[in-house]
């Protein structure tokens, strides 16, 4: 299996400023001064082997859409957010415009998890098929409603693709495109859904939008089942701990320090921090990810977690 | 039981002395130590200072336990701190910004030198 990330950021879509560009072009500059980069080659091998990554490249902007290639011929995705937009003009560039298939689980209805779907080409060419697989009663109106008017100038209608919506029941092994998938109910405004994704030995959670207010061990307990020995936990990472628990709790969201110990009691391989702030720039997630690194190495036991931080084009192979 | 809680008075001032490591196992043990402490606790009568230099890691779930003691006190009027972190725990206040949210001194003398003139004497007579 391979994981690629479409859309990494939380809550809503973000772009970065023209400041932040130049603030990047003017750490690049300086660091590359006197070192005689004249020539592409040269310069991309500084910037890939010697820039900070906060400097060569960003996180991204696109809400919620990950990607599981599964070596299969239909294509497997973990939500609808404005990184669905990206991904499926991807699709028709490299695969042309019909005979793609989808399977899309989804976390929740929450705007930030759909708004990529009136977007979403491959759904208004016919020859296309869209499965939608969710939790929620909701799940069709919700999609229905937000390309409709007055929210949206092209009606669901128009969409000539063959789209199915599939009611999950969560707590329940399925098997879909190949792969074994089972929901979990988390906690969040209107409930959300994490899945776990097992094929051929290998297994990926997608846990967004989840709080762990770990007020009930049993609770805590059920989850570390879920995470069980995964070979990748993506997980909602967006506020530190104290925020949590405190001015942001009942927000419906989970810290870095919560996914390195549930990883850890899990045994998880890796860890992917997930659902970024929206007002985080690339060098405080880029920090994020340097503190929650340091946190797995002061507290781990007899078990290593490795940690990474979701970035919009990022790829783990498992 | 892998936690202790020793605790001590300095006038106005209950410092409190956990041992060990607060995680899952032990938060419970640890939050119903704490409760006689914080039940008592009000404004301008008792201070509650948690010394956690012998306290070699703490959880998230040690660390809520941390917050509801704040809260609480909070909602009572009561001043609570905690100070002397080893490095390990010092460490996961600042990831967790723990060290934002809670009152955190580095010593004992340091806290009770800015909580209470009357405890910092009677801890200087101890």
């Amino acid at each position: 299996m391979l994981v690629r990330f479409w859309g990494t950021r939380g809550s809503i879509p973000v772009a970065m400023t023209s400041a932040e560009v130049k603030r990047k072009l003017v750490t690049a500059l300086v660091a590359a001064a006197g070192r005689g980069l004249d020539t592409p080659g040269k310069a991309r091998a500084f910037v890939e082997e010697e820039l900070a990554f906060s400097v060569s490249h960003t996180f991204g902007g696109n809400s919620s859409c990950v990607q599981i290639e599964t070596g299969g011929p239909d294509y497997v995705l973990c939500d609808l957010g404005s990184g669905a937009r990206v991904l499926g003009n991807n699709v028709l560039a490299t695969g042309g415009p019909n005979g793609h298939r989808f399977h899309v689980f989804m976390s929740h209805l929450h705007w930030d998890h759909i708004m990529g779907f009136p977007f979403f080409m491959p759904a208004y060419l016919p020859g296309n098929h869209v499965r939608i697989y969710g939790c929620h009663d909701a799940l069709e109106e919700a999609f229905r409603r937000q390309n409709a008017a007055p929210s949206f100038p092209v009606d669901f209608s128009r969409m000539a693709a063959r789209i199915e919506f599939i009611r999950l029941e969560p707590e329940r092994d399925y098997d879909i495109a190949g792969l074994r998938v089972r929901a979990k109910r988390q906690h969040h405004g209107g409930d959300s859904y994490g899945y776990r994704i097992e094929r051929a030995g290998k297994a990926v959670v997608y846990s967004t939008d989840s709080e762990h207010k770990q007020d009930d061990p049993k609770e805590v307990e059920a989850f570390v089942e879920f995470f069980r020995e995964a070979d990748l936990v993506i997980f909602d990472a967006q506020y530190s701990l104290a925020d949590a628990i405190s001015v942001k709790e009942d927000w419906g969201h989970s810290s870095n320090v919560v996914g390195v110990e549930m990883c850890q009691l899990a045994r998880a391989k890796r860890l992917c921090l997930y659902h970024h702030e929206p007002i985080f720039d690339d060098e405080r997630i880029a920090a994020l990810l340097t503190e929650t690194r340091r946190l797995e190495e002061i507290t781990h036991g007899d078990h290593r977690v490795e940690i990474h931080a979701a970035y919009d084009g990022l790829e783990i192979p498992l | 039981m892998d936690m202790e809680l020793v605790s001590k008075r300095f006038a106005d001032t209950v410092v409190l002395f956990p041992e060990g490591r607060i995680d899952h196992a032990t938060a419970e043990q640890f939050k119903a130590a704490l409760a006689p402490h914080l039940a008592t606790c009000a404004e301008g009568r008792d201070r509650v200072v948690i010394d956690m230099s012998g306290v070699e890691y703490i959880s998230s779930v040690g660390l809520r336990v941390l917050m509801l003691a704040s809260k609480q006190s909070k909602g009572q009027g009561c001043t609570l701190a905690v100070c002397g972190l080893q490095p390990v725990v010092r460490e996961i206040f600042a990831i967790s910004r723990f060290d934002l949210v809670l009152q955190v001194f580095p010593t004992l003398h340091e806290t009770l030198a800015a909580l209470s003139a009357e405890a910092l004497a009677a801890f200087g007579a101890a």
